[in-house]
């Protein structure tokens, strides 16, 4: 495979496929771990390794797999690499396995990763599926970040990165005396991704390209149930 | 008792699934549209945890114990995923009736981070059998709230004229976070009606 290629199985996931602002998909950690920008990179990094590494497993028994029962050994594959984070974090970064709680395994329902394997790496080579995993990781951890700062600086004032680095914190001078509260609270979640979204499709429509929707082109589990999805597609 | 029906009302109300938690955003963004599918999805979902938590915990107490912990997470989401298939195959062949009605809504359960979620902190919170139970019953309900809730707030936007760049997603997302504000304002009833 050239070498051009493969750089662009890297970069279509941070931009033109980004996960959570095009195709729509793993909404519920975008929510759930955004209050500060600490556990938004730290939950980036986690789903980033389980993706890469559960791609590349995929790639390789993509022939050994039998096509039946695809989605359970893929579901397999992700559980284990989910674990075995889980462990590492649990080990080295105790203060992330207390931000991220629950989140952390439930990594392996994130349908980022299945509807990578489902759509990419159970049909194409190892090295390239390696790229398309790493860079889909690193726009979600983008998306990720983008909501994290925002939600932080205008929830809490400041943004805090002491627990990666020592004295790593900036304080923006008016809103940490006033903060608005609101944004690091659930509904504050809701909000910014609401007009995080307007916002892209803004551009996108921009550039003649379609909006995101939650449609379900992008779901992995879209054949396995044809008749909610026809329903839906007929409703648009 | 107190401490079940208080279980299960913070399940429904302060900390609720969708709205305090985000598990099974997908679902309630994705078929929240009509009234009807909204509620074949939170029964089936209601249906799918009960039965899950019911397998489930007596794995985790009497198999895994506390030996092999580490392996919660992979052994959860495989007896998940199996019962799902299992329930959908007996609800066919014996209940059809009930298939018919649900019947489209469980594959789409079994990636659904509500299920495997509620299992998960029932674990964590460290709830006895009946505890576990009431929890994911309130986790249910609650995401049956949350969801007929919504549906009727959609169908209003359907009817509205929203600004040409909020249509879509977004303006569903915004009134998603008008729905949470207003639970919100349950915060605290639940240790006011019981202490």
């Amino acid at each position: 495979m050239a070498e051009k290629s493969l750089a662009k199985e890297f970069s279509k996931g941070i931009i033109k496929e980004n996960p959570v602002l095009r195709l729509v998909l793993g909404t519920c950690p975008t929510l759930a771990v955004t209050t500060s920008l600490s556990s938004a990179i730290g939950m980036g990094i986690a789903a980033t390794l389980v993706l890469a590494c559960s791609n590349v497993v995929i790639s390789m028994l993509r022939k050994v797999i039998p096509q039946k029962v695809r989605i359970p050994a893929y579901i397999v594959v992700i559980a284990s690499f989910v674990t075995i984070i889980q462990m590492l974090v649990k080990a080295f970064v105790p203060f992330l396995d207390a931000q991220l709680g629950v989140y952390l395994p439930l990594i392996v329902v994130n349908c980022i990763i299945l509807g990578r394997a489902e759509a990419f790496a159970g049909k194409n080579p190892v090295l390239a599926s390696l790229f398309d995993g790493l860079g889909m990781g690193i726009g979600f951890t983008a998306a990720l970040m983008c909501m994290g700062i925002i939600r932080e600086v205008l929830g809490a004032g400041v943004i805090d990165l002491t627990s990666y680095v020592e004295g790593l914190k900036f304080e923006i001078p008016f809103l940490k005396e006033n903060p608005l509260l609101i944004f690091i609270l659930p509904p504050g979640g809701f909000f910014v991704f609401g007009i995080l979204m307007a916002v892209v499709n803004a551009f996108a429509q921009k550039k003649g390209k379609p909006k995101a929707e939650l449609a379900c082109t992008g779901c992995p589990m879209k054949d396995n149930c044809n008749k909610v999805c026809a329903e839906k597609e007929s409703e648009i | 008792m107190k401490i079940l029906f208080s279980i299960l009302l913070t399940g429904i109300l302060t900390e609720n699934f969708v709205l305090a938690q985000f598990l099974g955003i997908c679902p309630f963004l994705g078929v929240s549209k009509k009234l009807n599918t909204a509620m074949g999805m939170s029964v089936a979902v209601i249906f799918v945890m009960a039965v899950s938590t019911a397998v489930c915990y007596p794995i985790n107490q009497f198999v895994l114990g506390q030996k092999y912990a580490y392996l919660q997470t992979i052994v959860f989401i495989l007896v998940i995923a199996a019962l799902v298939q299992l329930v959908e195959i007996l609800l066919k062949k014996y209940i059809p009736s009930l298939y018919n009605a649900l019947g489209i809504y469980l594959p789409l359960i079994t990636t659904n981070c509500a299920v495997l979620g509620v299992v998960l902190l029932n674990v964590s919170q460290g709830y006895n059998f009946m505890e576990s139970m009431f929890s994911s019953l309130g986790a249910g309900v609650g995401f049956m709230v949350a969801m007929i809730m919504f549906s009727g707030v959609r169908s209003k936007i359907e009817s509205s004229d929203v600004p040409e760049f909020l249509k879509g997603l977004p303006i569903t997302l915004i009134a998603a976070s008008l729905v949470s504000v207003s639970f919100m304002g349950f915060s605290g009833i639940v240790e006011g009606i019981f202490l």
